[in-house]
């Protein structure tokens, strides 16, 4: 660990306080944690109350306001991480290290924990060390970690092999197979002009990745409309939902046309700024898009007057985000990107009329801008002809689970649920969750429902469970994600994802009764109508889907009984007992 | 003529730019709340004003007014919904409502009544959260809080201090001070601030002072809190 140059950091972030978040990533980057004098500093230098950036600094799951182990390691906790042996390979670590699971060994070199998802499902069980993911996890690379960590080796002089990531593409249609030059949607957007770009999207009828659908055209109109000395332009690279990692794909290998679609969006709606708001989880591009940007100022893909359009300047900017799924949400990821908590806003005003700095701002996905790249070139009539009339165009899914071959696959939009099982070369799935926790679960009843906005609506998790997994577990994994990711912003998700957590995990542990199932019910119902934001409104649908479509799952582990306390009541009386002396029989309840 | 909307089948006249509780209130109709304070910005966290609006939820703080709107308050569905989200704040904390030195002046208490909690029906799940006793003029007892951030706002707004601000997120979500050592001595409070009088319930408290009004003269001893005139809760 390295001590950071404060004032040098400063300089280089420009003492901007909406870059307090790659701030404090740089502290933890360098110090392995983020430390009271740290906060005192960088609070004093930009003029921020030291409890707000305290409080940042303890919002993110990344930042460690207490010290962590010289080397952090945190496995990625998804199912499909857990489906593929990750428990006995933290166990295997943790033995190795002699560490216990969340602590720091005594001679604070190491510490092992979990963290959420970490986008590598198809090539899984995955873990990240000091923010670095490494994938493809057996017994003899936990090994070569753990020799590594006792030799006190950089991570990076690692061996390279142990971070190689993989773009598995097994299907391509015309997103994946676009073999358009860096800037060709740029020239096509000025050919047009800016209000004929927009028509054409409009055209398209292209909905949003992100999962809302909401129609792409019609939220670049509101933002163009909308009143204001300034515009943005935000991509929401945060791919935060388990079971989701297409977007990184589109990163590595389509990155061009991510920032023609950007730089497009601009050009439509008179924004000289754009975002990149990347998750700390894909560290491992941050370098590839850094470049990326260099070479596109250095093509005048970027810049003062884009490819010689007088008057139009465009610029990207790169945020990384620092452990924390509700800043997938467009209004959260605007507070992150201002260098604040997470925390989704109240809305209305949206983003489009009141998003970055106050100012109109389109926050489109990943794969949204690919696709508005590729309208512009070949117009909204091709785009509509694909997909159904509903939901245009095509869909890339990220597979992962119980197949023979788990990885990326794009398709028209309306693909049934079985013919995607089919190409992935899924036999005997029990269930499938689409489009992550906060989706829906499926079983085969449904398998002939359309991957499409007007019935199954995704955005592009496809997780399979096979006959031999218990679906009750599933639901424990979720239980515990929403609980870790809630931002506490409002009673019902912040109170409730724990006690939801809590109940699932009881009943798990065959402590449950009926009245826990009765709870959790009970509690899907208040968060669902009234939590603040989409994550408290969709956090129980895992359980209820659950009980709805696998009650058996559920009852085969519950207790005969209506009421079990959740203690040991003879045990909560060992203290009293030290105290007294006493151990006879009648220092103990009866039925003991 | 002034607009209106509707609420529970009774017109609420509203100027533009209120909010539905807002409206409400000035009407004299009262809808539960506990983050929400006329002096201050609203930002809908402890959703206890939940009501139902052309037949969507909704807080009634955060929801601008607008003509026509039909608006439920007082229905056995959203009593039953608010009910446990009061549940759910009292679960989370430590309230040991008869030795408080804020019980009968405590907004959440009020509402238990108000809403009739009459057992906690959900886990509940001790936190640890210690008090700090080294401000010579005050104390914080953080078993109490709620998380409404009034302090929050009442201090950086009103005060101009910003003493208090949030951290951690979700269950582990809490408030914290202004100091490098976290403590509330080291911060530049003012027992005169408005951030300390504007805690609806007991974590920020005077020292010195304790139970000075005899418990059956305090505020809700005297009336229920939706009988309160909104200028005279504490």
């Amino acid at each position: 660990m390295q001590a950071v140059d404060v004032k040098g950091l400063l300089e280089r972030h420009r003492h901007d306080p909406t870059r307090l978040v790659q701030m404090l990533r740089e502290v933890q980057a360098a110090e392995g944690w983020i430390s009271p004098t740290r906060i005192t500093e960088l609070a004093g230098a930009l003029g921020l109350p030291r409890a707000r950036v305290e409080g940042v600094a303890g919002f993110y799951a990344f930042f460690a306001t207490t010290p962590v182990g010289a080397y952090r390691v945190l496995f990625s906790d998804n199912i499909t991480d857990r489906m593929l042996g990750s428990v006995a390979l933290r166990e295997r670590l943790c033995a190795k290290l002699g560490v216990g699971p969340g602590e720091v060994r005594a001679d604070a070199r190491v510490s092992v924990a979990v963290t959420s998802c970490t986008g590598l499902c198809d090539q899984g069980p995955a873990l990240l060390v000091n923010g670095h993911a490494i994938g493809r996890l057996t017994d003899a690379r936990i090994d070569l970690i753990a020799r590594c960590i006792e030799a006190q080796a950089p991570v990076e002089a690692w061996p390279p092999e142990l971070f190689r990531i993989d773009d598995v593409i097994h299907r391509k249609d015309l997103i994946l197979s676009s073999s358009l030059r860096p800037g060709e949607a740029l020239r096509a957007a000025f050919a047009r002009g800016a209000d004929a770009t927009l028509e054409e999207l409009l055209r398209s009828g292209l909905r949003g990745r992100g999962g809302a659908g909401f129609t792409t055209g019609e939220k670049w109109r509101a933002a163009k409309l909308a009143p204001g000395p300034t515009r943005f332009v935000v991509c929401n690279a945060d791919e935060g939902e388990p079971g989701t990692f297409k977007d990184r794909v589109l990163l590595s290998r389509y990155l061009d046309l991510v920032l023609d679609g950007m730089t497009v969006c601009g050009f439509a709606i008179g924004a000289q700024k754009g975002f990149i708001y990347l998750r700390g989880e894909y560290l491992f591009l941050q370098a590839p898009i850094e470049a990326a940007l260099a070479a596109r100022r250095k093509a005048h893909l970027l810049g003062r007057d884009v490819l010689g359009h007088r008057g139009f300047d465009f610029e990207v900017e790169l945020h990384l985000g620092a452990g924390s799924y509700v800043c997938g949400e467009e209004s959260a990821l605007i507070e992150s990107l201002e260098g604040k908590r997470g925390i989704p806003r109240s809305r209305p005003p949206y983003p489009v009329t009141h998003g970055y700095l106050g100012q109109p701002t389109v926050v489109n996905n990943v794969e949204t801008l690919v696709a508005a790249a590729l309208v512009t070139v070949n117009g909204g009539a091709w785009f509509a002809k694909h997909g159904t009339a509903k939901s245009p165009g095509t869909r890339v899914h990220s597979v992962s689970g119980d197949c023979a071959r788990p990885g990326v696959y794009e398709f028209p939009m309306g693909l049934t649920v079985q013919e995607l099982l089919d190409a992935c070369g899924a036999k005997n799935a029990q269930a499938v969750q689409v489009s992550g926790p906060s989706g829906t679960l499926l079983g085969p009843a449904e398998f002939r429902r359309k991957l499409a906005f007007e019935d199954v609506a995704t955005a592009g998790a496809f997780t399979i469970f096979g006959e031999t997994r218990d679906l009750l577990d599933v639901s424990v994994n979720f239980a515990h994600f929403f609980a870790h990711e809630s931002c506490g912003f409002c009673t019902p998700c912040r109170v409730g994802t724990t006690l939801l957590k809590k109940s699932i995990d009881a009943i798990a542990a065959e402590r449950g009764t009926r009245r826990d199932v009765k709870v959790a019910l009970r509690l899907a119902v208040l968060m669902r109508d009234t939590s603040h934001c989409a994550l408290g409104h969709t956090a129980c649908a895992h359980f209820l889907a659950l009980h709805e479509k696998f009650k058996p799952t559920i009852d085969r582990r519950l207790s005969s009984l209506e009421f079990l306390p959740t203690f040991d009541l003879d045990e909560a009386l060992a203290p009293a007992r030290e105290v007294t002396g006493r151990d006879d029989g009648q220092a103990h309840l009866e039925d003991t | 003529m002034s607009k209106t909307f509707t609420m529970d089948e009774r017109e609420i006249p509203f100027v533009e730019g209120q909010t539905v509780m807002q409206a409400a209130l000035a009407d004299g109709v009262y809808v539960p709340h506990l983050c929400a304070h006329p002096e201050f910005k609203p930002h809908g966290s402890c959703r206890v004003c939940t009501v139902k609006v052309n037949g969507r939820h909704a807080a009634s703080c955060t929801l601008a007014a607008r003509e026509g709107l039909v608006v439920e308050n007082q229905t056995a569905e959203l009593r039953e919904l608010r009910r446990e989200l009061v549940q759910l704040l009292f679960v989370e904390g430590n309230h040991f409502c008869p030795s408080c030195e804020k019980s009968g002046d405590c907004k959440l208490q009020a509402l238990g009544y108000e809403l009739e909690v009459k057992t906690l029906h959900f886990t509940q799940l001790f936190p640890d959260r210690p008090v700090d006793a080294s401000h010579p003029d005050l104390m914080l007892d953080f078993n109490r809080c709620i998380l409404c951030e009034l302090c929050v706002r009442a201090s950086a707004e009103v005060d101009g201090r910003h003493v208090f601000a949030l951290s951690g997120r979700g269950i582990d979500k809490h408030l914290i001070v202004n100091s490098e050592s976290g403590r509330l001595a080291d911060t530049s409070i003012a027992a005169t601030d408005t951030a300390v009088s504007v805690c609806p319930v007991g974590v920020i408290l005077k020292k010195g002072r304790g139970f000075r009004v005899p418990i059956g003269q305090r505020t809700y001893d005297a009336a229920p809190i939706s009988a309160m005139p909104e200028g005279k809760k504490p």
